[in-house]
């Protein structure tokens, strides 16, 4: 189908894009890459009186090293994630989830403040911004803020943004040395949001994980931290034993739902398998770098 | 309702019109431009038939405003070759009978035109997995595998 007919304003900073959401009130919405928006006007399932356009509020793609900080601009695009160097060598679980969203045309155009403000249970970014306890930056006409990712997705399709408030920066806090990290999801075809999905970091020591974190996506209304599982984990070798017991916590801590795609007893038992499987991953990864885990 | 001007060149050539807000990409290139090789099958992104090159890369037309395009470079297929002059990727296309109806084609090709621009396409899985955003219901895939396996192949002698 086609669109409802809006008013389009294209605002050319922060400060603009604010004023004007705060201008127009409830009948606006921003608009970045457009590739979850756009469908759902065409489905016309949202009819925004009016677009503010975002894109040229920052410059496109912007990813730098500051503080302690990979620092990632709202308007940088899936595929910059994807592809920058730096992101490879900081965060290469980052990297590896972003080659799962979408195809390569959605990815040249989506952006990663539009995957966070969308909030899509089944979304990778948000998982891997909740994994990663990234602080998500807002800006709105009363001020600006920071919102820790784990406290940002509150419902599926939902956020803790308020009216006019939009996401700017995502700043992800660099892993400790001896980290590994570990992502799987299983989705029917490429490309397609996944039924469920795991991702993990485990950090060693001497043979021990001393850190250990797992997010999971596409198993109930937002991403979750598995925390019991991460803290049965903690201080083990991550020997069999200690991650069956730890993926058994895992599946009695989620409610995932029953759909078309798949049932909610399936979903829980994916999860578990791709929790695993990550683990696993991280836990090599530990092995092979120079922290010094797995023997 | 309103109308705002945009200037934008699609295959070389420069455009100004003016358009509704709500006018997507895939419906300025059909209707307003007459450029009919973009297909538009779905409308929300899942089948790849409207696929263009914005700006080099490739992106669905039906989920891009033409508002957002002011300014912008647009690749169609028409822009691809000529009947009699065809790109090498449409000739691999032809040769290993990539299509029978045709509808997908146009997307096919923008799409891995991308492909075979940023990705080594070095295994079948690649390429499938490169194609999986775009619906062919006629060839069952096969023969577009094998042309596009063939294009890549060609890139390392080649300009590609
Ligand atoms: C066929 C298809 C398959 C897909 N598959 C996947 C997948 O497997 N995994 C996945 O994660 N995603 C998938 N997506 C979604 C895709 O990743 C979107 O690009 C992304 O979710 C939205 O980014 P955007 O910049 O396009 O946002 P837009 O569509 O422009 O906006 C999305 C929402 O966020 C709001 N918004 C955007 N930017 C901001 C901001 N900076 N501040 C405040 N609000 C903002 C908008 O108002 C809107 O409500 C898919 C999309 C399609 C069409
Ligand atoms: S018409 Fe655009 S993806 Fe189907
Ligand atoms: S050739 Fe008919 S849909 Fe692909």
């Amino acid at each position: 189908m086609k669109p409802p007919a809006f008013k389009y304003v294209a605002a050319g900073s922060v400060e603009e894009a604010t004023a004007r959401l705060a201008e127009y009130g409830d009948d606006a919405r921003p608009i970045a890459g457009g590739q979850s928006l756009v469908p759902m006007m065409n489905f016309r399932l949202v009819s925004p009186a009016v677009l503010v356009d975002i894109r040229r509020i920052a410059p496109p793609d912007a990813i730098e090293e500051a503080d302690g900080h990979v620092r990632v601009g709202a308007l940088t695009r899936h595929r910059a994630l994807e592809t920058s160097p730096l992101v490879r060598e900081r965060f290469p679980v980052l990297a590896a989830a972003m080659g799962h969203v979408a195809h390569l045309a959605i990815r040249n155009r989506g952006t990663i403040g539009g995957s966070l403000c969308h909030a899509d249970p089944a979304a990778e970014l948000p998982a891997l911004a909740v994994l990663l306890d990234a602080r998500i930056h807002t800006a709105s006409c009363s001020g600006e803020r920071i919102v820790e990712a784990g406290s940002f997705f509150e419902g599926a399709l939902w956020t803790a943004l308020e009216d006019g408030e939009i996401v700017t920066r995502i700043d992800f806090p660099l892993l400790r040395p001896g980290t590994g990290w570990g992502f799987r999801e299983f989705a029917r075809r490429h490309g397609d949001f996944a039924l469920a999905g795991a991702a993990a970091t485990v950090t060693g020591s001497a043979g021990r994980a001393v850190e250990v974190r797992i997010a999971l996506f596409g198993v109930g209304e937002t991403p979750v931290r598995a925390t019991a599982a991460e803290a049965l984990l903690t201080g083990t070798g991550l020997e069999p034993d200690a991650v069956a017991a730890a993926v058994d916590a895992l599946r009695n801590a989620i409610d995932p739902d029953d759909d078309l795609h798949a049932s909610a007893e399936y979903r829980r038992h994916l999860a578990g398998v791709m929790a695993e499987r990550a683990l696993g991953d991280a836990w090599a990864r530990v092995g092979a770098g120079a922290g010094g885990g797995a023997a | 309702m309103e109308r705002i001007d945009i200037g934008l060149t699609v295959n070389g050539v420069r455009h100004e019109r003016q358009v509704e807000p709500r006018r997507l990409l895939s419906d300025f290139l059909r209707e307003d431009l007459g450029l009919t090789g973009t297909h538009v099958g779905c409308e929300h992104g899942v089948c790849g038939a409207c696929t263009v090159l914005l700006d080099g890369d490739s992106a669905r037309s039906c989920l891009t405003f033409a508002v957002q395009c002011d300014g912008a470079s647009v690749r169609t297929v028409e822009g691809l070759g000529a009947p009699g002059a065809l790109h090498p990727l449409q000739e691999s296309f032809r040769r290993h009978h990539a299509l029978q109806c045709g509808f997908c084609t146009p997307g096919m090709l923008m799409t891995a035109l991308d492909l075979l621009a940023k990705y080594p396409l070095a295994t079948d899985d690649e390429i499938r997995e490169g194609l999986s955003g775009n619906l062919c219901r006629c060839t069952g895939y096969v023969n577009i595998v094998n042309a596009i396996r063939e294009t890549a192949a060609a890139r390392g002698d080649d300009t590609g």
